[in-house]
């Protein structure tokens, strides 16, 4: 246990050492927070009360979306690539031998990126996206405490997606192109576009049921005292699920990877 | 690294635009035979990179299945914006899109490598990885134009005829001179693409969207300090036949090739400044 201890603080340290990044993408984070914040602004003064928010919550949730844009890692980006690479390379190899679970580890490593950026890129933008909106914060230390556990679990739901995505390198070599349609559903899924609650009928039924809802809509919801007592329960027993459901397969197509393994030269 | 006398140095500017455009040609040429040996996984980059621009245009439709208007706008007018920007965009980060590499090229020494060719470096940087994938991201800008065209009850003239590819084309270098510009900046703040990012990327993304929607403060910004307003805004306003929300006469829609050149020329020295303040890795 004290290894992925380990893992996961130097996944924090490593993604902490990149400041200059870290400030250019507070910076870009906050950009597109005040873009998006004006177009949801002309939306609610169009519709308010749309997709069950009015205007502060739908700004809040701009927010939100962007401090969590890197933590859950909705457009990807995070261990995913080097992991790819190492089995390309056939460095995975290395990492079998090693007395370290391959998931866990990885898995320990990504909640320490997400530890980082959530607190590296996302409060930041959140804070000059209060002094500039009306958000709809909330009073009780509670529901910032449940948005947490919320967000974590959500990093859970999006490492379990990015560890299929990044073993089925095993089979292609080249997992770029799986990456690049796995981050496009994700992002659109995930609500990060338009709140999932506006999607339309079944479209609308579908999204919010996808692992991905898991990542920024629930979150979000939970933060803005939309899941309390048994909902909030049930909000979590969904992700949770997801995470399970995804984490299995990822262990059986890990068992499956590793039987493949030819160590090149070996 | 000091820099001996270089190809630029002996040609004089014109022979140092003639040569760089015909390296960039040349390297861009060598990038697209090796993309197109796996044309499978070609086909499948550019289609990605459509689909990803499209699912924009699809937050968009689902927004107007909410609302008759946004800003004021009805959908095919805001479409009309969205593929103006979309396509002027995707054709600057078709050409420059290679330029916000130059941080990572910075930090791991391999710039020195294009320093050393008698070839202009500005060149060697934007024809690097040339990517035809991205001409998905330009076809789903025109789609969504010739939608925009189509729908659109405009009364044309000669003018607004004209007016539509010069906007794009403008806007288009313009676009270019802020992936210059980025670039520029990346000689200092070696990790700082993401700021280039929220200029060509975020302002792609506010150009979609009718000016209306935007505090009349950000509005002045991107007219007066960064133009990005010239883009497709200024000039788009003048075809649909709107007020611009600022109160500035009207002939600045037809300012954008002249704000385009005026852009070209400062990104270009402060790309020449940056070069020159370039010091390599190590000792």
């Amino acid at each position: 246990m004290r290894v992925y201890a380990v893992v996961a603080a130097g996944g924090f340290r490593r993604h902490a050492t990149y400041r200059v990044a870290t400030a250019a993408g507070m910076f870009t984070n906050t950009v597109f927070g005040f873009i998006l914040a004006y177009t949801f602004t002309a939306l609610w003064d169009e519709r308010p009360q749309l997709g069950g928010y009015d205007l502060s919550q739908a700004l809040t949730y701009v927010w939100i979306g962007q401090a969590l844009l890197m933590t859950t890692a909705m457009m990807g980006g995070g261990f995913e690539n080097e992991l790819m690479e190492r089995i390309r390379t056939g460095d995975i190899a290395i990492d079998l031998y090693r007395p370290a679970d391959l998931q866990f580890f990885w898995l320990a490593n990504d909640l320490g990126r997400a530890a980082f950026h959530l607190l590296g890129r996302g409060v930041v933008p959140m804070a000059l996206g209060a002094l500039a909106f009306d958000l709809a914060l909330p009073a009780d230390p509670l529901v910032w405490v449940a948005f947490l556990c919320a967000v974590a679990l959500g990093v859970v739901v999006s490492f379990a997606v990015r560890f299929l995505v990044a073993l089925s390198a095993f089979w292609l070599l080249d997992g770029a192109g799986v990456a690049q349609i796995t981050w496009l559903v994700g992002l659109f899924f995930s609500g990060m576009v338009l709140p999932l609650t506006l999607f339309p009928g079944g479209l609308g039924t579908l999204a919010q049921a996808l692992p991905w809802s898991a990542l920024l809509q629930i979150p979000a919801d939970v933060f803005l005292g939309k899941h309390t007592g048994w909902g909030l329960a049930q909000a979590y027993a969904f992700q949770a699920g997801w995470a399970a459901v995804l984490l299995t397969a990822g262990r059986l197509l890990q068992t499956l990877a590793t039987r493949r393994v030819v160590v090149q030269g070996g | 690294m000091s820099r001996t006398a270089g190809a630029e140095d002996v040609l004089g500017p014109v022979g140092q635009l003639r040569a760089g455009v015909r390296a960039y040609r040349m390297i861009a040429a060598m990038w697209i035979r090796s993309t197109m040996a796996y044309r499978a996984s070609f086909a499948m980059a550019a289609l990605g990179n459509f689909a990803a621009t499209g699912l924009d245009f699809v937050g968009l439709l689902l927004m107007f299945s909410h609302v008759d208007a946004l800003g004021g706008y009805t959908l095919p007018e805001v479409a009309f914006f969205y593929g103006t920007a979309g396509a002027a965009f995707g054709l600057a980060d078709l050409v420059m899109g290679s330029m916000d590499r130059l941080g990572r090229r910075v930090r791991d020494g391999t710039l020195d490598t294009l320093l050393v060719r008698p070839v202009p470096v500005l060149a060697q940087i934007a024809a690097d990885r040339f990517a035809l994938r991205r001409l998905g991201r330009i076809t789903q800008g025109l789609l969504v134009l010739g939608y925009a065209l189509m729908v659109l009850d405009i009364a044309w003239t000669p003018l607004k005829v004209l007016m539509v590819p010069v906007m794009i084309l403008s806007g288009a270098v313009i676009f270019a001179s802020v992936f210059v510009a980025g670039a520029a900046f990346q000689f200092w703040a070696q990790d700082a693409s993401e700021v280039q990012n929220s200029f060509t990327y975020g302002g792609t993304t506010m150009l979609q969207y009718p000016p209306t929607v935007f505090a009349k403060d950000l509005v002045r910004g991107v007219t007066f300090v960064l133009p990005l307003a010239f883009v497709n805004w200024l000039p788009a306003l003048y075809v649909l036949d709107r007020p611009y929300p600022l109160d500035v006469p009207s002939w600045l829609a037809f300012l954008p090739p002249l704000i385009a050149g005026g852009c070209c020329a400062l990104a270009g020295a402060a790309w020449r400044v940056g070069l020159r303040s370039y010091r390599s890795t190590g000792s």
